[in-house]
């Protein structure tokens, strides 16, 4: 349980004056459900983009999944994954076509693709919807098939945004088992979110308030220490007063 | 009252916040009117004339050396038969050829008078015309330098015009019509849809239906403040092509003006008409664009002479609006006629605009879909 | 108890095309409560509030507001209700202060008239009144949406999904301020597909797939839980979660934060759950008894159903 993926060692983002992210230190390890909360414009945005290759930390160590934030970005980009609720599939391709653009995009070899493509519908229990058009499923199965979909290159870290927003409560708990699956598998899930409550189903937590880390530990040692029935309580303690 | 001037007011802080707004409503037409201007009416400065001499003699030399010494024109390649003037004009680079006819000084001098044939492009009328009128001017001049050297008072070289593609020179000065044709279909028909679409995809439609506003009231509130601004702009094109191009509008400007209103007015109805089938913005742009802008710039002889279309597109054009406006427009700019001559395509124009609001205001639903 | 009813739904249904959106619905909320509509996306919450404000025709059904029919009578309606869409209708281009004042005057008021009662809310963004509606943080859009909503004192205030996509700090404030415009005797109809949230109104329909589940006071609702509910937690869920399923005597198990929540058929457990966990590998079980949250009765009217 102990391997790092993600090490970040007081990093530092500048946008101008406007100090996005001030100082961050923390480390996600294997197999991990790391939830990363923040308000709006707490400087979330900003940390992902960083951890996922598509910005430069102006200072401090970001190590992701073994490379370099400054050095190596296409490297992580290869071996992390991304889902967000709204913009991970084209609604107007089918299941198979979808999981084959997918493939492809990561350089998969087509027989590889075809082989998890095969195994995925059938763990999903998904065979008949192989040919569907994605705009033709509900949203609870779109959902589990974009999240299927963005580990199937089996990268070391999977990043979630907001992945059980408005769901039912039978479907997000069925998203839920899948993450943990994934998790005891060795792939690293990493959930971004506003929603307090998809907090509480992750192994760590780390809330964000003006560009630091305000608190990081498992669910219920915050709701210990913070003396609060919930997350959102929590939450709501340590965003409140750095708000008025 | 109140809650109409309120709703007019928040759609003025629409336009004014909005740059693309703004463009399309006052940079877009000023850049159309001048950039048709310049494209049609500023080339003729050293155009290129050919000449076939058929008599070759000290009098044509004389003509020929006196329009090219104009500054107008330049002298081009010399053709040597009727069969190269063709190909010359088709070249373009070519903008007339000028035959002298055989024996030009002997008939001159013996029968008083000679003929000079001035070959245009006509598919290019503004500049054809243009060339024919200077040429013409040149050889009027000419004439009278023959006569002040006390020559026989009757000498005469008589300019006889051909349009070669176009004869009857359709098009000419259409651009300032047929701009304000295009820019009140742009700015009427296609802004007023977006600016309700708009609403409807925000979500704001919502709580205006949901409030006390009359759908009437929302209308209206919606075309007020474009039919101003869309009538500003007729009134700044007009400058323009007045101060400008020195294209004076012939007839009466009131008479204009009020034809301009009935236009904008139908356009603003089809733009609503567009707003109540659309759900999306894009949508309203596309119907818009596709169903208004392309027909109006294609088929209703802005740009092509509806005389010379096949039948059916002749046909099309009859059920658009801007067809007839540019018809009334042209009268009045062009020819200078009364609303005598006008009266008929008024009077569709005003069953169109009847129509096109009868129909939006029944087609906007109160509620949603 | 016997207070007046200001919506009244009996019976309604709602097709979009094939798709039902709304079946058999019926209802009553009562003058000055807070009555919360709680249910996923695509439950049919949208639909039906767009029917009570008038924005949509009901297939079959009656439903009246204020007295008023929902129907016949929605121009009188309109001028009562004040209603705030899910997503804020408000003018991104217009500053704050030009937003409340449409609003006001469209509907036949002024901000002074009606100032006391929004200045609660209100004042949270008044300093940045001169600001575009667009620029503000999703928490300050909802204010003043809510503001523009109440600006002329409606009878009935219907707010549909008003916290979603607001973080936690707003949705909490957001909970205040609807408490504190119970003094002034509006009804609110709120709907939020976040279940945590049903405690905060005074009464809460449960609606799922165009039907509604159920309908009652937030704490009684999750008394209807009908079996002993247990938390389990250890250290590796997925493990667990497989193993519990295996058990023979597990009626249902399933992911609930942190820990797991399960049933058991003859409500109750013995030592040979832990012995059978620890035979699959499954060590550091810690079980305890807990009380059933809505969520809890949410998920059991479900499986139900």
């Amino acid at each position: 349980m102990s391997d790092k993926v993600i090490s970040v060692h007081n990093l530092v983002k500048k946008f101008g004056s406007f100090v996005a992210n001030d100082h961050l230190s923390f480390e996600v390890y294997r197999g991990e459900i790391f939830g990363f909360l923040g308000a709006n414009g707490a400087g979330k945005t900003t940390t992902i983009r960083i951890l996922s290759g598509l910005s430069k930390p102006t200072s401090g160590e970001v190590m992701v999944a073994g490379y370099d934030a400054h050095k190596e970005p296409e490297m992580i980009k290869k071996n992390i994954g991304y889902m967000c609720q709204k913009f991970s599939l084209y609604e107007d391709l089918t299941v198979k076509e979808n999981i084959m653009l997918y493939g492809g995009i990561y350089g998969m070899k087509k027989q590889l693709i075809r082989d998890r493509t095969h195994s995925l519908l059938e763990r999903l229990q998904f065979e008949e919807y192989g040919d569907r058009l994605i705009a033709a499923l509900p949203l609870g199965l779109k959902q589990k098939l974009a999240f299927s979909v963005a580990v199937l290159h089996e990268p070391k870290i999977v990043f979630l945004d907001e992945p059980t927003g408005g769901v039912d409560p039978v479907t997000r708990r069925q998203f839920w088992e899948m993450i943990y699956e994934t998790a005891a598998r060795g792939i690293t899930v990493f959930v971004t979110t506003h929603y307090m409550d998809e907090a509480e189903y992750c192994d760590r937590v780390s809330i964000m308030n003006e560009g630091k880390i305000q608190a990081l530990d498992t669910p219920a040692a915050l709701k210990q220490q913070y003396n609060a029935r919930s997350i959102e309580e929590v939450f709501i303690r340590i965003a409140r007063p750095a708000k008025q | 009252m109140k809650r109409f001037l309120v709703f007019v007011k928040k759609e003025f802080l629409h336009i004014f916040r909005d740059v693309r707004t703004m463009i399309i409503l006052f940079l877009i037409p000023g850049a159309l009117i001048l950039l048709f201007g310049f494209v049609v009416s500023n080339d003729l400065k050293n155009a290129t004339v050919s000449f076939l001499d058929l008599s070759n003699d000290e009098m044509t030399q004389k003509l020929s050396d006196k329009i090219c010494s104009s500054g107008f024109f330049q002298r081009g390649e010399n053709l040597s038969s009727y069969q190269e003037i063709d190909p010359a004009l088709r070249g373009n680079k070519i903008k007339a050829v000028i035959i002298f006819e055989k024996d030009f000084s002997r008939k001159l001098i013996g029968e008083g008078k000679a003929t000079v044939n001035i070959i245009t492009d006509g598919s290019e009328p503004n500049m054809a015309t243009m060339a024919t009128n200077y040429i013409s001017a040149i050889i009027a001049d000419f004439n009278s330098d023959l006569a002040g050297k006390g020559a026989t008072a009757t000498l005469l070289v008589q300019p006889e015009v051909r349009m070669f593609y176009n004869p009857s020179l359709k098009g000419q000065h259409m651009f300032v019509p047929g701009v304000i044709t295009l820019i009140m279909i742009l700015i009427c028909a296609l802004m007023t849809s977006i600016t309700i679409t708009r609403e409807k995809e925000f979500g704001t439609m919502e709580a205006l239906l949901v409030s006390p506003l009359k759908p009437v009231q929302i209308i209206l509130g919606k075309i007020v403040p474009y039919f101003i601004l869309s009538f500003v702009d007729v009134i700044i094109i007009l400058l323009l092509s007045r101060y400008v191009f020195d294209l004076p509008v012939k007839g009466s400007i009131i008479l204009l003006l009020a034809e301009s209103m009935l236009y904008i007015l139908m356009s603003l109805s089809l733009g609503i008409l567009v707003s109540t089938v659309s759900k999306t913005m894009q949508q309203a742009i596309f119907i818009s664009l596709v169903g208004m802008m392309l027909p109006t710039i294609l088929l209703s002889g802005f740009i092509y002479p509806i005389e010379n279309m096949p039948k059916i597109y002749g046909w099309i054009s009859a059920i658009l609006p801007p067809r007839y406006f540019i018809i009334i427009i042209k009268n009045v700019m062009i020819k200078g006629t009364g609303f005598l001559y006008v009266w008929k395509e008024t009077l569709i124009l005003l069953i169109f605009t009847i129509a096109a609001i009868g129909i939006s205001m029944r087609k906007f639903n109160i509620r949603l879909q | 108890m016997t207070a007046k009813n200001i919506i009244s739904v009996r019976d309604l249904n709602k097709s979009y095309g094939p798709v039902k959106a709304l079946e058999a619905i019926s209802f009553d909320v009562r003058e000055g409560e807070i009555f919360g509509f709680i249910g996923p996306d695509g439950a049919g919450k949208t639909t039906l509030f767009r029917i009570i404000t008038t924005l949509l025709l009901p297939d079959h059904g009656t439903v009246t507001a204020l007295g008023l029919d929902c129907v016949k009578d929605f121009r009188e309606l309109r001028n009562n209700i004040g209603y705030m869409p899910g997503r804020f209708s408000l003018y991104m281009d217009l500053t704050v202060e030009e937003n409340l004042n449409f609003y006001a005057t469209v509907f036949g008021t002024t901000v002074k008239e009606n100032y006391d009662l929004i200045a609660d809310i209100y004042s949270h963004i008044e300093p940045f009144k001169n600001r575009p509606a667009g620029k503000l943080s999703g928490g300050m859009k909802q204010k003043l949406a809510l503001s523009c909503a109440l600006i002329h004192k409606p009878a009935l205030l219907v707010l549909d999904e008003p916290t979603t996509g607001v973080d936690a700090v707003s949705r909490a404030e957001f909970w205040e301020m609807l408490k504190k415009l119970k003094k002034y005797n509006i009804t609110i109809l709120v709907s939020t597909p976040y279940m945590d949230e049903a405690m905060q109104c005074d009464r809460v329909a449960l609606i799922q797939g165009g039907r509604i589940m159920s309908v009652d006071q937030p704490e009684r609702l999750s008394e209807g839980f009908t079996r002993k509910l247990f938390s389990v937690v250890a250290s590796e869920k997925y493990k667990l979660i497989t193993a519990l399923r295996e058990y023979p005597l597990t009626h249902s198990a399933y992911p609930f934060g942190e820990s797991l929540h399960v049933t058991f058929r003859d409500d109750r457990y013995d030592d040979s759950l832990l012995d059978f966990l620890e035979s699959k590998g499954v060590s550091g079980v810690t079980i305890e008894e807990t009380l059933p949250g809505i969520e809890d009765r949410f998920l059991e009217l479900m499986q139900k159903s």
